[in-house]
């Protein structure tokens, strides 16, 4: 899995303000828990998130979300995750992370990158960035524009392995 | 030294826990529920060749989010789970046991001490015994099975010391809802020990309901130290003798927050926050369209005794539906055994078969646009329960505002002791 990442970004805000406290409802509504098909899953991501319900349609492969405190808090729901890899989206960088969320991101191999500046970045949807996950570095047109907190050795390696499952053949 | 936290890992690891570290550990109990359940099993097929379970012994089915299904999707996936279960001589605990977190505990299969998962993100509920419970997603519950290990970063400990004993009316919901205003945003991802003169006011029930609403203040688990009876009913259920883990005097805290309670009053969330808390007393005059009693943080016995304490003999108000739901079919036997179901169905109470009920999608019916509702469950995030708005509230709360048609505090009413 290739640590250095680029990608288009969608901030996720309201009123100029990035959203805090999105929960794994607003991100994949408990009435499609029942869904175990990826594909189907991603159709209803952000769908209960006001000013955000057509983010299926408007994301593509390749996209970074950007987004405010506690993100994914809430329920268990790996489909919450799902959702978003079944869309293709590469990276999830949050001011930080409901703990729960932050597991089930990194055992399905999706990056996620903590960065409590990440609002005073200046990110615009549709601007390009470019992610070091190593060192945590976030840049714009080649200039650092914020420093994420990296993931711990052990979430690395899960990640570069492209996941739990994975990770657990290899060791 | 060591936090409650630090040391039951430390018993089921041989890395050293340090703070900051992840580690792996070696986890007692494995369960999953009914809607990432299938999900688990697709896991476990999909990365593995037989040999789907580490231990059947220490995994288990717990069926409680839609019971019995009511969607064919539910249906279909509660299925696959039976069936994953029989071939692989795993039990299930089915669709007529309750609410899995609570099971576990009835069970003896959960104690102080053992390390525990589920794909219910309030299993940490088990901290009201002593015991690390985590909630889960399905790769994690399946790598669980499978493996029988999971990896963990070792979560700093914030200590958290109740100040006082409140002399008014209060119940251990208002006492959770007090904890997540005061404690959002100060625990994210770190573990909790509770503290103080107040938690031996507290029975299994009450300890339940404050440990449930660790995930809404954004920890990972809150720890409320066992005392004598938590220790004996697990000792009697689990035919076990009982070795409670207790922190070191000394351990290493993060932080300690002292949170006074000596006026500790009736409170509510708002709809849309769990953390939006104000006092009952101060809200304007709010007309309600129905009440909801139950879930895993206000399902137990005791919670619903003390609704029918207050409704027996009167009546529910006519534009309110008040629908209740016990936590476990053990909770029901006991309510109806100790005639509280006919008190409850007299004033006018709908009366659900045990679940997780109004906090599901749909077992006891969602809420409409407009509609206002009082729940005693710990989560009312926009669309959770319906379109309506929720508000949360003691069960105490829940019954007095079912009663006058409006939110009301208990003083409105008198109460037999």
């Amino acid at each position: 899995m290739n640590m250095k990442l680029k990608g288009r970004v969608w901030v996720i805000e309201r009123e100029g303000k990035l959203i805090d406290d999105i929960d794994t409802d607003m991100i994949y509504h408990n009435q499609y828990l029942h869904i175990t098909d990826k594909k189907e899953m991603a159709k209803y991501a952000f769908s209960n998130l006001e000013g955000w319900k057509d983010f299926y349609e408007k994301a593509e492969e390749g996209d970074v979300i950007i987004a405010g405190e506690n993100f994914g808090c809430g329920s268990s729901r790996q489909h919450a995750v799902d959702c978003f890899l079944a869309i293709g989206i590469k990276a999830i960088i949050a001011k930080s992370f409901g703990a729960i969320y932050k597991r089930n991101a990194i055992n399905s191999g999706m990056a996620v990158l903590e960065c409590s500046s990440i609002d005073r970045a200046g990110l615009k949807n549709g601007d390009i960035i470019e992610i070091n996950l190593l060192n945590g570095e976030i840049k714009k047109d080649s200039k650092t524009i914020a420093k994420a907190k990296p993931m711990s050795i052990v979430q690395t390696n899960i990640y570069k392995a492209g996941g739990l499952f994975s990770y657990a053949k290899s060791i | 030294m060591s936090s409650v936290i630090e040391k039951i890992f430390q018993m089921h690891t041989r890395e050293k826990v340090e703070v900051g570290n992840t580690i792996w550990i070696d986890i007692d109990l494995r369960t999953a529920r009914d809607f990432a359940g299938a999900k688990v099993v697709e896991n476990l097929i999909e990365n593995y060749e037989g040999n789907y379970v580490d231990d059947a012994k220490k995994t288990f089915f717990t069926f409680d989010c839609n019971a019995p299904a009511n969607t064919i999707g539910y249906a279909n996936n509660q299925q696959i789970c039976r069936e994953f279960a029989r071939k692989n001589k795993i039990k299930v605990f089915d669709v007529n046991r309750g609410i899995g977190s609570h099971v576990v505990i009835e069970e003896g299969l959960a104690y102080p001490g053992v390390t525990a998962v589920g794909t219910d993100s309030h299993f940490n509920i088990l901290g009201a015994i002593g015991a690390f419970g985590q909630g889960m997603g399905d790769v994690d519950i399946a790598f669980v099975f499978k493996t029988g290990k999971t990896w963990f970063e070792v979560p700093p400990t914030v200590k958290v010391n109740f100040i006082g004993i409140p002399d008014g009316k209060w119940s251990a919901k208002d006492l959770a809802l007090l904890c997540v205003k005061e404690l959002k945003n100060k625990v994210l991802g770190k573990s909790i020990e509770f503290y103080g003169d107040i938690l031996e006011k507290l029975s299994m029930a009450g300890r339940i309901t404050l440990s449930s609403m660790v995930t809404e203040m954004g920890g990972i688990v809150g720890f409320i130290p066992p005392n004598k009876e938590i220790i004996s009913f697990c000792e009697k259920r689990s035919g076990k003798k009982i070795e409670p883990v207790y922190a070191d005097k000394d351990a290493d805290y993060e932080k300690e927050i002292d949170i006074d309670v000596s006026n500790l009053e009736p409170l509510i969330a708002l709809p849309g926050n769990p953390a939006n808390v104000k006092r009952v007393s101060e809200l304007p005059y709010t007309e309600i369209n129905s009440v909801f009693i139950g879930s895993c943080t206000n399902g137990r016995t005791e919670d619903i005794f003390s609704v029918s304490k207050i409704i027996k003999g009167r009546k529910i108000s006519e534009n309110v539906m008040m629908k209740i739901v016990p936590a476990t079919r053990e909770v029901w036997q006991e309510l109806l055994e100790k005639g509280v179901i006919k008190e409850l169905f007299s004033a006018g109470a709908i009366i659900s078969h045990a679940g997780c009920g109004g906090c599901a999608s749909g077992q006891i019916g969602m809420t409409g646009e407009g509609e206002v509702q009082v729940s005693t469950s710990n989560r009312n995030f926009k669309g959770k329960q319906g379109a309506g708005d929720t508000y949360l509230a003691s069960p105490e709360t829940a019954a007095v505002s079912g009663l006058l048609g409006y939110i009301g505090g208990i003083d409105e009413y008198e109460v037999e002791g």
